[in-house]
């Protein structure tokens, strides 16, 4: 019975930190709402955690509680002289041993999910014909945007990243110039993008972006990197496979598109004299991971936000081609190019404007 | 305020160069509280300049390269140069006393401990006005600093090397002090337990700064001299210094609050009228915690790529360490059960700090578990952790140990009333600064974000966090305010303010003689002056010795000239980036100030002097009357 009684309790515990938990935060976001495989297991350790802690908590509130009114001194009369005790053994015992049992049930299922989460083995599987069979990602950390390479694929985008759900995706980290760190809070745990070594982790994408509010996760940057350290942010798109094989073919065949200094339109030809020598419109460069100058925008015309956090509009790109350093301090994009309406090496408001036009017609999705 | 209280009216500047010089550590004591008290007050004040902008989205309150130093400011400030002085404060005015004896066992070294330490902290602090304060956090992982341009991070680094040269010297003056100064019958195991702590959290200090002294170097020579150790295209490894800082940092979490859990250890049983519960595994949990901190670090990189196995380690180590800290929570509640609880403002402290601190335990475990942590690392669930183990563990330790050591540091009593009021305030808007803060983290905030966008679950709690941190920023002015208003108070000029005093401190009739005891005591038990008072001792302690002369150091203005030829040199070495003419000679001009100084100490020996008794007998009865110290 009092078994029974227990039970019940912890149950009801753990039931109502469900609810607590999991009515915080918004599901594009929140830790507390996981939307891959890595991610749930990892809320079900906070859970689990959080039980344990709970419990002690507890424990020590009520003893401490019962204590702190019981022997007020306003009861005990104030010239009560209380037996001046040593200790106990037997207490000590206790109170070391219970702990220690209490922590040797939560390292079970810590060292489980550590070995779990650092498995990247299957980066190596190759099938018959030699190819890779796992989808894997390189990612490249900048100040302050994202790049992601799939060499296996012989594509790159920028900024938005775009996986299939249902498997398992590997990630190749690095970081090009300080260290950051890829966070996409409800898909899984953060790792750290290094200087000089590739950390390599897999993440799980179970659930379709499209119903979400923009469409998209968010990704953050979660190592202090710099003043716009707050905005480095990027979106995580997730596809069904076959939309996402689909979104492959059509990235794969913007190869070889480019934007020309003779074309009629002022917007290309004004991007191909000032910007192209950063910004890729191909997604199949040709370049090894992670070298590109700047973000990749083949598939701009695609994405939720402008520079990772602006809304997506025509108003936003200009005024961030105007002046980045307003939006973001200490860009590397700040002073590549002239901004003004005077001499003809400045970039004027009219073909700011054509090229913000240009860029948000770069789509393979549309 | 003077804790020499010998009431003849001195200048002003008499009393400067007397505080100069002092190698007192009693007045150490004082200038270390008031010194960490002036920066605890600018660092609360940076925090209260990022809560005003992270008060809602999109702020532009600060800029964002205002806000990383400001976050990178204050958080350095705060762990070097606030509370490590403050604690010091304490261990200065209140171990020696404890221990029955005259004084520390270098009072040269620790002058010249305190000034190595302000200096530093004000070089440090002259950053924000010498072309920016460093901007990487107080971490200043290698990768940003050497990417960091301007001055910053040289300020930073050598600020923290002269600082931390200061704390490190100070930390073997104590255990020096404490192994070999102790009054006969007084044994290791009849120490109080803040001495204890104290010795402890010294060799902390002895093992830990070394690591730091060597990442601060590697960083000072890279910027200085181009040197490559953290280079990484130029084979240097910025790992290297992770590592470096957080066998040093996590050390440092426990030199803080080792000191934190004695001075509650003395508090809770005076309030309790109890002995500590289980004194004897509260020394051994204590050097417990002091070992395994060395342990642990790598739970500060578990996002570093270090791999599963090095993960899995420093997981279960971590984990390790709530156990020890489990039974001085356990012992601390046994204490009070069957005591006789009298609510004072310390013991109001000590008893918001239990469920506070054990709070930021369980959270703390919870990040040691690796997997786990890989969500909660540097989201603002971090942050909510280790402020409520500092705010909760050591910030509630300096303000009730305040108000508790007042009587016998300044021979004042703060006021109750206004005590109880600043605990409310502070304890509250604590409360509400953090709780939440919890679940920023979980809900995908990172932490060190100078801004956020609007709408994605995080501004109402943000919101309320910001109002938090102002309660908490008017709890500490009322705080200062108490401070101040106690010198018009009436002077406590007796033993045992508190009425059930155990340890030796208490036996002190205050004010406490420059010399401290007339006579050492003879030490015959654990809570010596319970003891003696519950044998109806009035004197309140047994002497060990007859009524003799007392052998006193003289005071020295030589730790001041030393640290200020550090403070030059460090000027040269700043600017020596630039290629500026003068900043080798500055160097070598400022070394050569300290070095001149050394070769003088080295030659010129100091005998000190003694003071008769009947000097003694005269002082005595001015301080206390006819009689002396009866």
């Amino acid at each position: 019975m009092m078994k029974g009684l227990k039970k019940w309790r912890l149950f009801s515990l753990l039931a109502v930190m469900t609810v607590f938990l999991s009515a915080c935060g918004e599901e594009y976001i929140s830790t507390l709402k996981p939307a891959g495989a890595v991610g749930k297991e990892q809320f079900n350790l906070l859970l689990f955690s959080i039980t344990i802690m709970a419990l002690v908590v507890v424990v020590v509130s009520v003893l401490y509680i019962y204590a702190f009114l019981k022997f007020r001194r306003s009861k005990q009369g104030e010239d009560y002289m209380p037996k001046q005790v040593e200790g106990s053994h037997t207490l000590e015992v206790i109170w070391t041993v219970i702990p220690i049992v209490f922590l040797l049930i939560l390292t079970v299922p810590t060292l489980i999910s550590t070995y779990k989460f650092g498995d990247v083995a299957a980066m190596e599987h190759v099938d018959e014909n030699g190819n890779k069979t796992a989808l894997i990602v390189d990612v490249t950390a900048k100040l302050y945007w994202w790049e992601f390479a799939y060499p296996d694929l012989g594509i790159v985008t920028a900024q938005e990243l775009v996986v299939p759900t249902g498997e398992k995706v590997y990630f190749n980290l690095l970081a090009a110039d300080v260290k950051h760190s890829f966070w996409i809070p409800s898909i899984g745990g953060k790792m750290d993008t290094n200087v000089e070594n590739i950390n390599k982790f897999y993440l799980e994408f179970d659930e379709e972006s499209e119903g979400l509010k923009d469409g998209v996760f968010y990704g953050k940057c979660a190592e202090l990197c710099g003043p716009s350290h707050a905005l480095m942010d990027f979106k995580v798109k997730t596809l069904a496979p076959e939309a996402f094989d689909a979104w492959v073919a059509s990235m794969k065949a913007t190869e070889g598109q480019t934007a020309s200094k003779d074309s009629a339109d002022l917007g290309e030809a004004t991007f191909a004299a000032s910007c192209l020598g950063c910004h890729a419109v191909s997604s199949v460069t040709g370049m090894p991971s992670g070298t590109a100058m700047g973000p990749n925008l083949s598939a701009f015309g695609d994405r939720s936000h402008i520079a990772g956090f602006l809304d997506f509009n025509k108003e936003n790109l200009v005024s961030w081609i105007k002046n980045p350093e307003k939006y973001k301090p200490g860009n590397l994009m700040t002073g590549k190019y002239k901004v003004g309406n005077n001499n003809p090496d400045e970039l004027s408001d009219e073909e700011i404007s054509a090229v913000a036009d240009y860029i948000m017609s770069l789509s393979v999705e549309k | 305020m003077s804790s020499v209280a010998i009431s003849k009216k001195t200048g002003f500047g008499a009393t400067l160069w007397d505080y100069l010089t002092t190698v007192d550590h009693k007045k150490l004591g004082n200038m270390y509280f008031f010194a960490g008290l002036l920066f605890f007050a600018i660092a609360g004040f940076e925090a209260l300049l990022i809560r005003i902008q992270l008060m809602v989205p999109n702020n532009d309150f600060v800029s964002a390269g205002l806000f990383n130093e400001l976050l990178t400011m204050h958080g350095t400030t705060m762990l070097f140069l606030a509370a490590t002085p403050l604690l010091f404060g304490f261990m200065n005015a209140i171990v020696p006393l404890q221990i029955g004896a005259r004084d520390v066992a270098f009072p040269f070294l620790n002058s010249l401990g305190f000034w190595l330490f302000f200096l530093g902290a004000l070089f440090l602090h002259l950053s924000f006005f010498m072309g920016g304060a460093p901007d990487a956090g107080w971490t200043s992982y290698a990768s940003l600093s050497l990417y960091s341009p301007g001055h910053g991070i040289d300020f930073y680094v050598l600020g923290l090397q002269i600082s931390g040269a200061g704390t490190l010297i100070s930390g073997i003056n104590f255990i020096v002090t404490i192994i070999t100064m102790r009054a006969p019958g007084m044994t290791f195991m009849r120490m109080p337990l803040f001495t204890w702590t104290t010795l402890i959290s010294s060799a902390l200090i002895l093992f830990a700064f070394p690591p730091l002294t060597v990442g601060l170097f590697f960083m000072l020579v890279d910027r200085m001299f181009g040197a490559n150790f953290f280079d990484h295209t130029m084979g240097g490894n910025t790992i290297i210094w992770e590592h470096l800082f957080w066998i040093f940092g996590h050390p440092e979490v426990y030199i803080l609050v080792l000191p934190a859990f004695g001075l509650f250890s003395e508090i809770i049983p005076v309030f309790a009228r109890k002995r500590l519960f289980g004194y004897s595994s509260m020394v051994f949990a204590t050097i417990l915690i002091g070992f395994l901190g060395f342990m642990v670090w790598a739970h500060h990189m578990f996002t570093t790529g270090l791999g599963p196995t090095a993960n899995a380690i420093f997981a279960v180590a971590t984990m390790a360490i709530a156990v020890p800290t489990g039974m001085k929570v356990f012992n601390w509640i046994l204490t009070i059960w069957g005591g006789s609880i009298k609510v004072t403002v310390p013991m109001i402290y000590a008893l918001g700090f239990i469920p506070s601190f054990v709070a930021g335990g369980v959270t703390g475990v919870m990040q040691a578990t690796a997997p786990l942590d890989y969500q909660l690392h540097d989201s603002y669930f971090i942050v909510a952790h280790f402020h409520y183990v500092i705010v909760g563990g050591i910030v509630t330790a300096i303000f009730g140990a305040t108000h508790f050591y007042w009587p016998i540091m300044f021979n004042r009593v703060l006021n109750e009333k206004l005590g109880y009021i600043v605990f409310w305030v502070f304890f509250i808007g604590f409360h509400l600064t953090f709780f939440l803060q919890h679940f920023l983290g979980l809900m995908g905030m990172p932490r060190r974000v100078f801004t956020y966008q609007a709408d994605q679950g995080w501004d109402l709690y943000n919101f309320i966090s910001s109002i938090g941190a102002i309660m908490m920023g008017i709890g500490v002015i009322l705080l200062v305010v108490n401070m101040l208003l106690s010198i018009k108070g009436k002077p406590v000029n007796q033993r045992d303010y508190w009425g059930d005093g155990r340890s030796l401190e208490w036996a002190l009739v205050t004010p406490v003689p420059f010399y401290n005891f007339k006579q050492t005591p003879l030490i015959r038990g654990y809570d010596p002056y319970w003891i003696e008072k519950h044998e109806g001792n009035k004197e309140g302690m047994t002497y060990a010795e007859p009524l003799g002369d007392i052998h006193m150091p003289h005071g020295s203005i030589l730790p001041l000239i030393m640290s200020i030829g550090m403070f030059i040199a460090a000027f040269g070495a700043l600017y020596h980036p630039d290629g500026v003419s003068w900043s080798v000679p500055v160097i070598i001009l400022g070394i050569g100030i300290t070095v001149a100084c050394m070769i003088l100490r080295s030659f010129k020996d100091d005998l000190g002097y003694h003071v008769h008794k009947e000097e003694i007998i005269a002082l005595e009865e001015e301080l206390y009357g006819k009689g002396g110290n009866k």
